[in-house]
């Protein structure tokens, strides 16, 4: 059976981790690698980078991240940030990722989602969607899609968008919810629910883990096939390998070693 | 030497600098007269059965491949590598493989989404020098969605479970090989290669 995954996220600017991370072993807590290899050692299923360099040489930032990560990590890694068509995939795959994360250029020109998914393989696609819950009160729940890193509307439904990106070929959608990003109250269950239960490829559920329950939570009841989070684990409030043993104690299938 | 066989099928960095971890010399080449000198191989890869074929026929490596295992030299496959040691497979087609072992390549036949993407555990169906350090129920990290069917039972080295029993792993005197990627499965798979390399 397969085990649901604990991924860590680290936001890389110019090819240095923007958040603090507090491990006691490590000695240079701003180098993505370094910190990458210590979530490996710990226990972490697979990592996510999302470049947040915001100048045109993004691109090369990435490329190097993606070379560098390659050499010393080896379980599989995902980079995201800015790509934007099937020459950035090409680079960033061959440099050593194993799947690339778009957002912006995928609700921009859907049809990069086919392509890259002919072309490379529905594994290394993964369409982030950030969502953020727009219905007034009373009303049935909808959520839209935002880009730019949050601050576009685009007017789509995230459910619909969603549906749209798993038929075009993407491997996996990492669902991050606006609401409840940063707030550390927990998963945002009824947009996971209704993006879970609408497409027959796995999600990534993001923002909002404050604490170990709201992983348990997440792939309980919203049937999250993995949990994504920051800063319950930068900050070191749990380690990996408890929040695993945890999840584990409640009867969901990981991965301990 | 090692040497990991280049034939444009998928990335090839990845197992190239997990066996330097742990401390192989490796090379990544095409070149005929590096599988021949090489003290052992490795047959890599990701994507279609049919264009990998074709790429090694292409690139003349078919026969040097066959014959370098046939005089005895390890050779280990990992996912489509795996698959491409076998007789046939039913990929897109009807296609030749390069008939180290006897057998053939399915679609994998589950209730579950195909492909099968993550980590599964393994149980380890006979002992083998490449496997000294697994526990058996370890979890390695998968990406596929065809299955190996070996006409031997003798050759199943490893079986996972994801809604039906499948064939993780095969070994036949030096030819071994993996549906799983050593490469990202962490600390096991690490160890699945060093005990490749020093053996």
């Amino acid at each position: 059976m397969l085990s649901k995954r604990i991924i860590p996220c680290l936001d890389v600017r110019n090819g240095r981790v923007v958040k603090g991370v507090r491990f006691v072993d490590i000695r240079d807590a701003g180098d993505p690698v370094e910190l990458a290899s210590a979530y490996d050692r710990e226990g972490a299923d697979e990592l996510v980078f999302l470049d947040i360099t915001a100048s045109h040489e993004r691109r090369e930032t990435v490329v190097d991240l993606a070379r560098r990560c390659a050499e010393e990590l080896f379980i599989p890694f995902t980079i995201g940030g800015g790509m934007r068509d099937e020459s950035d995939f090409r680079k960033v795959l061959k440099a050593g990722a194993d799947k690339i994360a778009i957002n912006t250029a995928a609700l921009d020109h859907p049809e990069v989602i086919n392509r890259c998914a002919r072309r490379f393989g529905s594994q290394c696609v993964v369409v982030a969607i950030d969502a953020k819950c727009v219905s007034g009160e009373g009303e049935e729940k909808r959520w839209e899609a935002f880009v730019h890193g949050g601050r576009t509307p685009t007017g789509r439904d995230a459910v619909e968008w969603a549906v749209e990106a798993a038929r075009r070929g993407a491997g996996e959608i990492l669902l991050t919810s606006m609401d409840a990003d940063g707030v550390q109250t927990g998963y945002d269950i009824d947009l996971t629910r209704a993006i879970t239960s609408s497409i027959p490829i796995p999600v990534i559920a993001s923002g909002g883990a404050g604490n170990l329950d709201h992983l348990v939570e997440v792939v309980k009841e919203a049937d999250a096939d993995a949990v994504l989070a920051a800063s319950i684990f930068h900050y070191g409030t749990y380690s990996i390998r408890e929040a695993k043993e945890y999840m584990a104690a409640a009867g969901i299938p990981m991965r301990l070693t | 030497m090692i040497t990991v066989i280049d034939y444009g099928m998928g990335n090839l960095r990845s197992v190239e600098k997990a066996l330097e971890k742990v401390g192989a010399e490796v090379r990544v080449s095409r070149d005929p007269d590096d599988l021949r000198s090489a003290s052992k191989l490795v047959l890599p890869g990701v994507g279609a059965f049919g264009d990998a074929m074709e790429n090694l026929r292409k690139r003349g490596l078919v026969d040097v491949i066959q014959e370098e295992a046939a005089a005895g030299k390890p050779l280990l496959g990992i996912c489509l590598g795996l698959d491409l040691v076998f007789e046939e497979s039913e990929e897109h087609g009807l296609h030749e493989g390069l008939g180290l072992l006897p057998g053939r390549v399915e679609l994998l036949t589950t209730e579950l989404k195909i492909p099968h993407i993550g980590w599964n555990r393994i149980r380890i169906e006979k002992e083998s020098p490449l496997l000294a350090g697994v526990p058996d129920g370890s979890f390695f990290y998968f990406v596929h969605s065809y299955v190996v069917v070996p006409r031997r039972d003798s050759d199943i080295l490893c079986t996972t479970d994801y809604g039906c029993r499948f064939v993780s792993a095969v070994e036949h005197e030096n030819v071994s090989a993996f549906q799983f990627h050593p490469e990202k499965s962490s600390a096991l798979g690490l160890n699945i290669l060093r005990n490749f390399a020093t053996s």
